[in-house]
């Protein structure tokens, strides 16, 4: 068991030693929230249909919780474990006799841990600033933040096991994390994109997390259906992570 | 349990291609319990492959492997914790620290490692806190021993591990090797220094072109490989007579100067011959056949 909590408690301290960590797990989140809050401020708008009913800084607080959760698993994480195997370190590692399953174990707790602080960092911003409603069922964006993360972690651990250079995950990480940032529910509200937008933002899978976040924070409540959507691209992330490490 | 007296390292007709690169043809050795096996051929004769599929991180493509009774391709889990192993290429995240690297490496391990002594076995007590990414060249090896080391292993495969360290740090090296040996356990050391296959060696395995060349104790390559000694010197024979010497393989000469090769009892019968006919040259010069001289024979004939 030792060589588990081992490479957890390292992994922790290399990923926030990383400064791309702090910007776009911790620091991006909360001072998106914060500007978009400010700008947007929390009167339902006359419809009532661009903010689903409610205020700009009600609507969003709960989307930037799940955008921390977007630059973990689509920047950090991938860049983080392609450069492990862009150096040797798995192999390393490996023929020390340390499970390469412990490191990236490892990675994933951290990863999630890391998400879930960037979301409480967003809640704790803007509830004093912005004045967003406060959450209506706690638990409900409590449980599904940890799944959403634990969902967009292995989908980093896939892109980290199928991206050859740490270079190459940065670069095509930011680049999807900056479409999905736009299309997915964190940018523009879902009812003001146009048709062609709104549709690739229902296949990212911000999209999910985003509504399934609103729905439990301002919205009817708990969105199984959903939460098991992000299971499902959790276990597939899971599967091309577990299919690419095995054949090297 | 193994059978006492089984080589700790058996390997035979081992194979491995990259693609279309055959990396290692056709391998063959054994490693006894205890002993200090050298592995030595040019660049990319297969001797990295060779060793990495030993320690189950590489997937042979044929031949027969074990490695402490134990299977590399099906029991990687069991080998591990009986191995040590310093890979040549493949790094640390940089913004490790050393201690921290110490103790992930040691939490494999059953008792409870002295992080703090085996750095300062290897100079880095003041590097404790450093990131692996600051470390000079020399530091990050003698990291990399350390980590080999930490749980003390039965085995240890050690791939160039003084490459890059200081004239001081390769002379620990070295001592730290003896002190491996006098604790009974087997390494394997990939090299191309050979004063320190020479030294550190019990025997060695020459491959060039991923097949073994030659294999043998480090005088037994010389006397066979070397090429014999050669005694030079000036004085007034028949060059019949010296080639009749028993041992002598040939004579040569310039004008008085001679160059004589053969063996070591072609150099007694030589002088046997020079003082029964009351000449001592006095420019007498004997060159023994070194190491080098039996690697250069072995690897450097035909080579592309
Ligand atoms: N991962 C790899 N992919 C493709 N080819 C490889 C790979 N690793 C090694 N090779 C090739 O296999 C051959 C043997 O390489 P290997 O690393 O085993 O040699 P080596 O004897 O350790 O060399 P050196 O003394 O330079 O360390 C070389 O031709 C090398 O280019
Ligand atoms: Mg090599």
């Amino acid at each position: 068991m030792r060589p588990w909590g081992e490479s957890a408690r390292t992994e922790l301290w290399l990923l926030v030693r990383e400064p791309t960590t702090v910007v776009f797990a911790l620091a991006l989140p909360a001072v998106f929230v914060l500007v978009l809050g400010s700008v947007f401020g929390d009167t339902p708008d006359q419809g009532g249909d661009v903010f689903r009913g409610v205020g700009g800084a009600t609507y969003y607080t709960p989307a930037y919780i799940a955008l921390a959760a977007a630059s973990v698993g689509l920047i950090i994480l991938p860049t983080h474990l392609a450069g492990y195997r862009e150096r040797g370190v798995l192999r390393r590692v490996r023929g020390a006799g340390i499970p390469v399953g412990a490191v990236l174990f490892g990675q994933v707790t951290v990863a999630t841990v890391l998400s879930l602080l960037g979301g409480a960092l967003v809640v704790a911003t803007a509830i004093p600033t912005i004045g967003p409603d406060t959450a209506d069922d706690v638990l409900g964006v409590v449980v599904t933040a940890v799944v959403g993360a634990l969902a967009f972690a292995l989908v980093g651990l896939a892109l980290g096991a199928a991206l050859p250079t740490a270079r190459a995950a940065q670069g095509a990480g930011i680049l999807v994390w900056f479409v999905v940032f736009m299309v997915g529910g964190a940018g523009p509200p879902e009812a003001v994109l146009p048709d062609a937008m709104a549709t690739v933002g229902d296949w990212t899978p911000l999209r999910p997390l985003v509504t399934a976040l609103q729905d439990v924070w301002f919205g009817p409540g708990w969105n199984l259906r959903l939460l098991g959507v992000l299971g499902a691209v959790g276990l597939a992330g899971a599967a091309v992570a577990g299919w690419r490490l095995s054949r090297d | 349990m193994r059978a006492a007296g089984t080589p700790d390292v058996v390997v035979h007709g081992l194979r491995k291609s990259y693609g279309t690169v055959r990396a290692v043809a056709d391998v063959s050795f054994e490693v006894e319990r205890g002993e200090v096996l050298g592995i030595l051929g040019p660049n990319g004769s297969g001797k990295t492959t060779t060793v990495e599929c030993l320690q189950g991180l590489r997937r042979p493509d044929g031949g027969d492997l074990t490695v402490l009774g134990l299977d590399p391709r099906t029991q990687v889990r069991q080998l591990r914790r009986l191995i040590g192993s310093q890979l040549q290429d493949s790094a640390l995240p940089d913004r490790l620290r050393v201690v921290e690297a110490v103790r992930l490496f040691a939490s494999v391990g059953e008792g409870r490692a002295d992080v703090d002594a085996l750095l300062a076995d290897w100079g880095l007590a003041a590097k404790r806190s450093a990131a692996f990414g600051t470390l000079s060249g020399g530091q990050r090896q003698r990291l990399f021993i350390a980590l080999a080391l930490v749980n003390r292993p039965r085995l240890v495969f050690l791939d160039e591990m003084t490459t890059g360290l200081d004239p001081e740090a390769r002379r620990e090296a070295w001592r730290l090797i003896a002190r491996l040996r006098e604790l009974g356990t087997t390494v394997v050391l990939v090299t191309h220094f050979l004063d320190e296959a020479e030294r550190l060696c019990d025997r060695l395995v020459v491959v060039r072109d991923g097949a073994v060349v030659a294999a043998g104790t480090p005088a037994e390559l010389v006397a066979a490989h070397g090429g014999g000694v050669t005694a030079t010197f000036t004085a007034d024979l028949d060059d019949a007579e010296l080639g009749a010497l028993p041992g002598v393989t040939s004579v040569g000469r310039r004008g008085r100067a001679y160059e004589v090769r053969g063996d070591a009892a072609a150099l007694l019968h030589l002088g046997h011959l020079l003082v029964g006919r009351g000449t001592v040259p006095t420019d007498l010069r004997v060159h023994q056949p070194t190491l080098e001289d039996a690697y250069l024979a072995l690897v450097g004939a035909e080579r592309r």
